[in-house]
């Protein structure tokens, strides 16, 4: 490892701030989602425009976050979730799409290009047994038989107006529970029997594939969810070519072609890529883009890529080299200082242990207002979790180090630098190595859930597999993570048995040759 | 002098002066204030009133480390550095000053009975805690210092290592001539090792003078007391020999 690597990994992520950047495209971790982003990218890339690809990003308040800052440049969304999740707003069916567009212009400086052609709105889906049982045709019957059943919604859904909120308010329902799922499970918690409800999109692939029914809005709750590519106040301004082609796609799919899309990825397990150029193909007339994609990590074949691990690997790897690193250069000296400053120490190593508490996606989130999307958030909250066990270990075994050799260091005109690097630093060596120790495996584990904000590493294909319902591309990232631990942990341990002081040492010489 | 921890008073009105190249004994029990009192000639305690003179010099207005390297400390429990061997312990006091002396080293082991060649490379964890107390002797006078404090230096040993350490202490002294303050509970050690006792109670000073003063003219009645304690142990002792 070496800075220069580090200053190069800074540089991609700072050159999202200069203006002949690449089109940013993103999407929300769901497979309509990623198709609709690749179809936007290939398009671009159709008319020679340069195109970074943030497939799952992340959901709605992320997204839209990272877009109004300019983070990311473009990614599909659905009028009725800019009205309801980010307006709060309400309109009459028919003016949906105009007021959200006008709104957000208005507001936010956010453009919303013309719907792409199809509507995409909620679908509340049961099994079919369970709608025969009972009889449920429209959410009214449902509401009726509520009492009796558990609910299995998208967390999206359930902290949402347009949600189950307002489900509840306007159909009165009541479910026995309500259970958070996350996108990818609930056709298999629906299937299984976990649950009895769930929020399915009505273009979704897996409704059919799981046999469900979807029950009708017979009080039109629902607003309309018209697609459409939402784009950010820089690219409106300065990039009139990559809004040109992006309206190319503009009122081109309708909701049987989407559907037929879906099922191509959900159900038949195509790669998105290629469902992308094939749909393209269709609606523009002609192969539109080349055939390689730019980007060395992306979505390729759906067996198991091993040459794409070795690559996130070594990318989730450099990850977890680069925050460790820093955070040992600015934790160990802390905690040195701690030491003799020590009425600062216990609320210092406190406020660190309270950044622990914060779950990382999370932390994540909170980065992006401040750095935007891609690498250099994910270091800086991989560096946040890193800084606390280090600096603990550090001050804790300075602290502790044997006080009669300290004393007697002392009492013998040892100067306050001699005393720390003669006796506390070597006899504290060992904790401090144990304490970078779990900062590295926390690392490694905290940087799978870097790739939600586009940093790359072993949690893209986790991110993807999630959206995807993907157990096999899941496993693809979890279980190199899982073994990268391992291995990150045993290299330190290494390292920790030549760190120790001689007199813990074995006089015999061991076959690891410490 | 006088010094205090918080509330409690340490030292009150002490005055004690150690002759160039004597040896003198603290003598008292726990919470007397002899370590104190030991502490302040080398500022690892420094008093709220009152001044020490080391030599012809003000120790308050000394740097504190500089004169720390001009007196040798040996602890009670030795403070080896664990992870140094016992020669690079022995050279602490001259690597402080950025040198590195081997003779001195050497000379220093020699001093307290113990071998070069046996012991150089050891580590503290690899010696007895006679061994132990007999480097950290080496490494107080490694760098001939003008004198040593010592801080209950046999104490936390058994007898015979004790009896040992005695002797061999009072060679390196005869062989060194240095000026030597050191604190001990033991009555009869002090008596063994030290032209002058001062015995201590409740800081402050009971009376000083040679073992056959204290015996002969106690000044009080604790002096008296203490002094036929350690008589009626060592009567005791003579009386299960014979």
């Amino acid at each position: 490892m070496n800075l220069t690597l580090a200053l190069q990994l800074a540089a991609i992520s700072t050159l999202s701030l200069q203006s002949d950047r690449p089109v940013v495209v993103a999407s929300k971790p769901f497979g309509e989602s990623y198709l609709l982003a690749e179809m936007f990218a290939q398009v671009l890339e159709s008319r020679g425009i340069a195109v970074e690809r943030r497939p799952g990003l992340g959901a709605t308040e992320i997204l839209f976050g990272a877009l109004r800052t300019n983070a990311i440049d473009v990614y599909p969304e659905y009028t009725g979730t800019g009205l309801v999740a980010i307006l709060h707003d309400t309109a009459s069916r028919q003016n949906v799409y105009r007021h959200v567009a006008q709104r957000f212009l208005e507001l936010y400086g956010v453009r919303w290009l013309a719907p792409l052609g199809f509507e995409n709105t909620y679908a509340i889906a049961v099994r079919r047994d369970v709608a025969a049982r009972d009889s449920l045709a429209t959410l009214s019957d449902l509401a009726r038989a509520s009492p009796q059943l558990v609910g299995g919604f998208t967390a999206d859904f359930i902290g949402r107006a347009d949600g189950l909120a307002g489900l509840t308010r306007v159909y009165g329902m009541h479910f026995r529970a309500v259970r958070p799922l996350s996108p990818a499970l609930k056709y298999q918690a629906l299937a299984s029997g976990g649950v009895d409800v769930i929020d399915g999109y009505s273009t979704d692939g897996l409704l059919a594939r799981y046999n469900l029914v979807t029950l009708t809005d017979n009080k039109g709750f629902f607003p309309p969810y018209d697609a459409a590519a939402v784009v950010s106040p820089r690219l409106a301004r300065d990039r009139p070519d990559a809004i040109a082609a992006l309206a190319l796609l503009s009122g081109r799919i309708d909701v049987m072609e989407m559907r037929a899309l879906n099922k191509r990825i959900e159900v038949d397990r195509e790669d998105v890529a290629t469902v992308a150029r094939d749909a393209l193909r269709t609606i523009l007339g002609a192969s539109p883009s080349p055939a390689e994609r730019a980007n060395p990590i992306a979505i390729q074949a759906r067996e198991v890529p091993w040459a794409r691990i070795g690559a996130l690997t070594a990318r989730h790897l450099l990850l977890v080299a680069i925050a460790l690193m820093a955070a040992i250069v600015v934790a160990v000296p802390l905690g040195l200082f701690l030491e003799r400053a020590r009425r600062a120490a216990e609320p210092t190593v406190g406020a660190l242990g309270v950044l622990q508490t914060i779950p990382s996606i999370a932390l994540l989130a909170f980065m992006i207002p401040l750095f935007g999307v891609g690498v250099v958030p994910a270091l800086v909250a991989l560096w946040l979790y890193a800084l606390y066990p280090i600096a603990r270990a550090t001050y804790s075994g300075v602290r502790d180090a044997d006080p009669d050799a300290v004393e007697s260091a002392e009492a013998l005109g040892a100067t306050p630098a001699q005393r720390l690097l003669w006796v506390r630093l070597p006899l504290a060596a060992p904790v401090i190595m144990s304490g970078v120790r779990t900062a590295a495996v926390i690392t490694v584990g905290a940087a799978t859930l870097a790739a939600f904000i586009g940093a790359g590493g072993l949690g893209e294909p986790i991110v993807e597999g999630l959206a995807l319902a993907d157990t096999q591309l899941i496993l693809s990232g979890a279980i190199p993570a899982a073994l990268l631990a391992l291995v990150v942990d045993g290299v330190l341990a290494l390292i920790e048995r030549r760190l120790r002081p001689a007199h813990l040492r074995t006089r015999r010489v061991s076959v690891l040759g410490s | 002098m006088r010094h205090r921890f918080g509330a409690t008073i340490a030292l009150a009105g002490v005055s004690v002066d150690v002759p160039a190249g004597a040896a003198v004994a603290l003598v008292g029990e726990s919470g007397s204030g002899k370590t104190t009192l030991l502490r302040c000639f080398n500022r690892m305690v420094d008093p709220d009133s009152g001044d020490l003179f080391v030599g012809e010099a003000n120790v308050r207005t000394q740097d504190p480390t500089a004169l720390r390297r001009r007196l040798g400390y040996v602890q009670q429990h030795g403070g080896l550095l664990p992870h140094w061997t016992v020669a690079e312990n022995v050279g602490l006091v001259l690597r402080t000053l950025g040198t590195r002396d081997d003779t001195a080293v050497a000379e220093a082991l020699s001093l307290v009975g113990l071998s070069i060649d046996t012991f150089a490379q050891r580590y503290p964890h690899e010696l007895s805690g006679g061994q132990r107390q007999r480097v950290a002797l080496a490494r107080a006078v490694a760098a001939r210092p003008g004198a040593i404090l010592l801080d209950e230096p046999f104490g936390a040993l058994d007898a015979i290592t004790r009896a040992e350490m005695q002797d061999a202490f009072d060679r390196l002294r005869t062989q060194l001539g240095v000026t030597t303050l050191f604190v001990t509970h033991d009555l009869a050690e002090a008596a063994r090792l030290a032209e002058a006792i001062v015995v201590m109670r409740a800081g402050r000073v009971e009376q000083r003078g040679t073992i056959a003063e204290l015996r002969g003219a106690p000044a009080t009645a604790y002096v008296r007391a203490l002094v036929a304690r350690a008589l009626a142990q060592l009567e005791s002792l003579g009386r299960s020999a014979t």
